[in-house]
């Protein structure tokens, strides 16, 4: 239990060596979210009771509601409103948020170890379940004003309604900062004018955080961010993507034309737009994590099974050492990502700064579901080409992973601007 | 009518694990293996918490004779509706020999205890599949007894109770209090919701031990061995039905 402790306060070491050994504390009393309580980081060894208790949940509902039908999922091309709802009524869709405001009131550890359960049974599942806690309650829960909070929160918490966020144009995805959708004031109103790209829950969501520009000279500071209910005059959605993966997940443009919001619907402080942004995808990496972690687990779960079945050259492949080097290889990468993963969320939840652990935790799963969805088709051979098997959906799956909420390119910036600055060295 | 109901919930290993005979074959490995609360000890929990959502209980509570990790069968039932827990000590080295006698011996003294009116258990635990707890208990409170339940109804101070036995399904009725063992098709059992699983955490589990209670926990077995049960042997197949008759008169089957 003293070691996570240790090692978290490591990570905080300053350019001189010698605050090293002076950096060993114990982590505070209290969390984000249960203050008062100790902050139980004994994740290297074991959960919290509690968190054991709600992977089970997750395990037991992912494992009879969703993989017997995550196949389904992907061909029909939708994840059912019904299979939404119950992961609402699980308490799954607002895991972080307060229960006054209709939430679950767990921590983000929790919300790293239910994103990889779910995901481990639907992959679409997973990212919409994401998409609605990390990236639309998040920054509301963040930012928002007592009022947004019972407007825009309290209704998305049960699985009956969810949201999306609205930030990626066709011009500019990793380039958040040029964001060319306008919102002009307008008497007591803003008009947003532009288009957003790749908004996933788009097709579904009933309300939307969308970020546009309020003053361009301000470029980047010059963003605001808001809150769009949906549906709403001025406000289209493009055609549904056609995916590779997570093809249970709806994805399309939203197109905004002279769309009028009311003043009360701006996030934040005008020209926080970015920062708004940026903060609410730290947290959204770690919920992704989790995602690739379940897809990067269900790969490998159906690999080892099949290993141990398939018979070649008299004996189980299971035998060869080949194999086993890939499955050794599997499993070392999946745990790797998970502690980083769970560091992470410890992070976030003792309140302290997370963004680098958020990034490594969101670069090595994603890197870690694309390797374990290749090699595990590899060890299916001809089997794993072909639907029969779950393997051609996982390695589908996971290739959005390097991609959304920040590529594996900007990751690797943010862990590098984050050493530059612990160096101390620019 | 407001019932106060004691569930017994017991902790064994998971339904999906392999097991694995000990060195010494006078047990099964059980360290470092996944546990979990016997299925039949779910669908228990959640016909009674069904009994409370219908307003026919009052008052669930989960009760569990093991090892310190019990606790964390109670607080599943506490997830899954129960209000308060019971645990019942037992030191790790006595789990293997506890028997139902024993246990019954304790549901009925916590019985008394507690003024409970029902007692729903498990039909068997798979671990030892004894199926006898819940008419001992009964016995020993002379209380009547429904086992294999998979129908509860209430009909003024009675229950209706449908059992599955060899013939089919029976239909009783058995004056309150009572003890009903839960068979397969009783229920589906809820999952633990998240917030029930943070609600349980405020939920109180007393503890105590069997001798607090006055009851001798002394087994009156000895395991003499445990072994797998014969791999299956292969079958043959045969070219007709008159070499299957004389096949089976050969080996004395008919």
């Amino acid at each position: 239990m003293a070691a996570l402790s240790q090692l978290i306060s490591f990570s905080r070491a300053s350019c001189r060596l010698s605050s090293v050994t002076k950096a060993w504390r114990v982590l505070p009393q209290g969390s984000a979210t249960t203050p008062g309580s100790v902050r139980h980081v004994s994740g290297l060894v074991e959960l919290p009771e509690t968190h054991e208790m709600l992977r089970k949940t997750c395990r037991d509902f992912a494992e009879a509601e969703l993989q017997p039908h995550a196949s389904a999922f992907d061909k029909q091309g939708r994840v059912p409103q019904e299979t939404v709802k119950a992961m609402g009524e699980l308490g799954l869709m607002a895991l972080a948020t307060p229960e006054d405001y209709g939430g679950t009131g767990m921590d983000y550890l929790a919300y790293a170890v239910a994103m990889e359960e779910i995901s481990r049974g639907c992959a679409s599942a997973g990212v919409i379940m994401s998409a609605n806690n990390s990236l639309y309650i998040g920054p509301i829960q963040m930012f928002g004003s007592e009022k947004q909070k019972q407007d825009f929160i309290s209704p998305f918490t049960d699985g009956n309604q969810v949201g999306c966020f609205a930030l990626s144009e066709p011009g500019n995805g990793s380039d958040a900062g040029a964001a060319s959708t306008t919102a002009k004031e307008d008497g007591g109103n803003y008009i947003l004018n532009g288009t957003k790209a790749w908004i996933t829950n788009g097709f579904e969501a009933k309300a939307t955080v969308v970020f546009a520009t309020t003053d361009k000279a301000k470029k980047h500071k010059g963003i605001s961010a808001f809150i769009v209910p949906k549906p709403i005059e001025g406000l289209s959605l493009g055609k549904k993507e056609d995916k590779l993966g997570i093809r249970g997940s709806s994805t399309c443009n939203l197109i905004f034309e002279d769309c009028k919001i009311p003043k009360e619907n701006l996030l934040g402080q005008p020209g926080n737009g970015f920062k708004i942004a940026m903060m609410t995808l730290d947290a959204g990496r770690i919920g992704i994590a989790g995602q690739a972690l379940g897809i990067a687990q269900a790969a490998f779960d159906c690999a080892i099974d099949y290993a141990g079945k398939r018979i070649a050259f008299n004996a189980p492949i299971l035998k060869m050492q080949i194999i086993q080097q890939k499955l050794a290889d599997m499993a070392l990468r999946i745990e790797s990502a998970r502690l980083l993963t769970y560091k992470a969320a410890a992070l976030k939840d003792a309140g302290k700064p997370f963004g680098k652990l958020a990034a490594m935790a969101k670069l090595s799963a994603s890197e870690t579901a694309t390797f374990c969805g290749h090699q595990s088709i590899q060890i299916l051979g001809g089997m794993g080409y072909v639907s029969d098997m779950p393997a051609e959906r996982h390695y589908r799956d996971a290739r959005i992973t390097e991609i959304y909420e920040g590529t594996s390119e900007i990751q690797r910036l943010v862990i590098a601007g984050s050493l530059i600055k612990e160096y101390q060295c620019l | 009518m407001s019932l106060r109901v004691l569930v017994g919930v017991k902790r064994v290993i998971d339904y999906a694990v392999k097991i694995r005979v000990r060195p010494d074959k006078l047990g099964v490995v059980t360290d470092g293996v996944k546990h979990s609360m016997n299925p039949f000890d779910e669908i228990a929990i959640e016909e009674a918490v069904r009994l409370k959502e219908k307003k026919i209980a009052k008052e669930v509570v989960a009760v569990s004779c093991g090892p310190t990790q019990a606790q964390e069968t109670i607080r599943t039932a506490l997830a899954m509706g129960a209000d308060r827990g019971i645990h019942v000590e037992i030191p790790a080295k006595e789990v293997e020999k506890l028997e139902p006698l024993h246990v019954a011996k304790i549901m009925a003294k916590l019985v008394e205890q507690e003024k409970a009116d029902l007692v729903v258990l498990g039909k068997q635990a798979i671990d030892d599949d004894s199926n006898a707890t819940a008419q001992m208990t009964a016995s020993i409170l002379d209380w009547p007894q429904a086992t294999f339940a998979s129908k509860i109804e209430k009909t003024d101070g009675e229950l209706q109770v449908t059992r599955e036995v060899d013939g089919g399904l029976e239909t009783i009725k058995v004056k309150l209090p009572a003890v009903v063992s839960a068979d397969l098709r009783l229920n589906e059992p809820r999952y633990a919701t998240l917030p029930n699983i943070m609600k349980a955490k405020k939920k109180k589990i007393a503890k105590m031990k069997a001798a607090d209670l006055g009851v001798d926990t002394t087994s009156h077995f000895e395991v003499l061995e445990v072994a797998d049960p014969p791999v299956r042997e292969a079958g043959i197949k045969v070219e007709d039905v008159d070499t299957l008759i004389t096949k089976l008169k050969e080996t004395g089957r008919i």
